[in-house]
């Protein structure tokens, strides 16, 4: 098999996090593979898997709306049914519809991949921001989760699986190919859910040759 | 780990602590904070001192709002005694915009940081744009739920903010001028010293480390780390005088996490095509096409005029206590 390429999408938030955490998920599972920021459409169509990072939302957005083919490289790899997984930011990113629990509505651009509806701050403010241990089905217990201003899913469509709850709220989800968590695993230094990802690429990658 | 947790104090009273379904949660530890400020890099958090503006900021791609009473140029015209920002304004501002807001506080006023805490912003920073409150102290920040972010000209400045529970630091440059010379210069003291830092530590030289962590009047253990990420253990952004698309470009060239826009903004007579462009320069800071697109979209003729920062009555990056 050639060499995994993985993109973690460059456009804002902590992006040389999940870059770190790919590069120790590839090192633990002993994979030969490569992790690059990606911010052009050709970067995007290169790539085996992508990763869009946590930031915000409505920045991440904008971005993608405004320079010329990403949004479009960004929907055919995700039509061609390429792994895909969003963390916080890149969750609501790539989920349907979403609302403030504060102000509402808000016009974004959403790429509707997730068939989810988000609450974004759905546990409140930075104040209310949050660590605590998960249990996530397919990864395991004890997975230090890192709640920053975290959305979660309200509402999802039959094909989601939820891989997470916390509180009572849905904090995890898989659709086909593609993982949203509300947390952000590239920061707990645990990198299950990078090489949970990681797997899924491969997976893929088998059933496609 | 992706995020230092050097000098996190496991203890400290910002910490809470609370149980769900027989699982503890904990809010305000370095994590927690410091994670936070992660999610704001590669973005652009814009100045604002009403409801109007941070709706701008918000539909340009602002990463976050920092709240104040007066811009910094506007400060500097009135002259007086700058305080935080009156609460009516910023509730209404947290009543309307989705992105995290941040709010100053004068350096050392606790109450004033209470405050803001008690409100619910997102980030406060304690900032020498208004009339610092205390001559001898900082804030101690680690007694705060809510992260910081603080000002420093070089190193030393900023491994003490850090020590104190900065979750952020950002250069002091010299705010409400449009001339950003200074802001550069703060952020190439600050890479040159950590250059040097690195190659001790590259070398095993403990013995000068701890030199080094005392003329910087800076704990060992925080010099150590520096020397060893060879970056600052928290997140670095650009502040003050940035005007203009090709301003941000050139502060994210020099190593910057991010960028703090003040005056240039909303002191300008393009402000919401200023902002967006600025977005993107922000993001596309290595590749001259993008910028010149981005510059394109802003109009020399429209950018503030600025002031002349030889002949300034009140220099801003020297106010508050020099420890």
């Amino acid at each position: 098999m050639n060499e995994l390429l993985i993109g973690v999408l460059g456009l804002q938030g902590d992006i040389e996090e999940n870059i770190k955490a790919i590069t120790d998920a590839f090192k633990e599972m002993k994979i030969k593979g490569k992790v690059i920021p990606v911010r052009y459409p050709e970067e995007i169509m290169k790539v085996d898997g992508l990763i869009i990072p946590g930031g915000e939302s409505t920045v991440m957005g904008l971005l993608i709306a405004i320079k010329n083919g990403l949004l479009d490289a960004i929907t055919r790899i995700l039509q061609e049914g390429l792994p895909v997984m969003g963390t916080c930011a890149g969750m609501i990113v790539l989920a349907k519809k979403s609302y403030d629990k504060v102000v509402g509505n808000k016009k974004q651009l959403l790429l509707g991949a997730l068939d989810i509806e988000i609450e974004r701050n759905s546990f409140g403010r930075q104040y209310d921001s949050f660590e605590s241990n998960l249990d996530i089905s397919g990864i395991g217990n004890d997975y230090k989760g890192i709640f920053i201003r975290a959305p979660t899913v309200i509402s999802m469509g039959p094909d989601v699986q939820i891989l997470s709850k916390f509180d009572g709220k849905i904090v995890a989800v898989k659709q086909g190919n593609i993982i949203g968590t509300s947390f952000h695993p590239e920061l707990s230094g645990d990198y299950r859910m990078h090489r949970f990802f990681i797997e899924s690429i491969t997976n893929w990658k088998k059933t496609k040759n | 780990m992706t995020i230092s947790q050097v000098g996190a104090y496991p203890l400290s009273k910002g910490i809470k602590i609370t149980t769900i379904d027989r699982k503890e949660i904990s809010s305000g530890t370095a994590l927690i904070k410091r994670g936070f400020a992660h999610m704001q890099k590669h973005g652009v958090i814009m100045d604002v001192t009403n409801v109007e503006q941070a709706q701008i900021a918000e539909d340009a791609g602002a990463v976050a709002v920092m709240v104040l009473d007066k811009l910094p140029y506007d400060v500097r015209h009135a002259g007086g005694v700058a305080r935080t920002a009156g609460v009516k304004v910023i509730q209404a501002i947290l009543d309307s915009v989705s992105i995290p807001i941040m709010a100053k506080c004068r350096i050392g006023h606790l109450s004033e940081a209470d405050i803001l805490e008690e409100m619910g912003v997102d980030m406060i920073d304690e900032s020498e744009v208004l009339s610092p409150a205390d001559e001898s102290r900082h804030i101690w920040k680690w007694n705060y739920t809510t992260p910081f972010v603080n000002g420093a000209k070089n190193l030393g400045e900023a491994l003490r903010r850090i020590e104190e529970g900065a979750s952020m630091i950002r250069t002091k440059g010299e705010p409400g001028t449009g001339d950003v010379s200074h802001a550069v210069t703060h952020i190439r003291m600050v890479n040159n010293e950590i250059k040097k830092i690195k190659g001790i530590y590259d070398n095993n030289d403990d013995q000068e480390l701890i030199k080094i962590s005392r003329e910087l009047q800076s704990s060992y253990e925080i010099v150590k780390e520096t020397g060893k990420l060879g970056r600052l253990p928290v997140v670095n952004f650009a502040a003050g005088g940035i005007s203009t698309p090709a301003d941000a470009a050139l502060l994210m060239k020099l190593g910057c996490d991010g960028i703090f826009v003040g005056s240039g903004i909303f002191k300008a007579e393009d402000p919401l095509e200023r902002a967006k462009a600025v977005v993107i320069a922000t993001t596309y800071f290595d590749d001259p096409k993008t910028v010149l697109e981005a510059q394109k979209m802003i109009d020399e003729k429209k950018s503030m005029l600025g002031l002349d920062t030889k002949n300034l009555n009140l220099r801003m990056q020297e106010r508050g206590p020099t420890v």
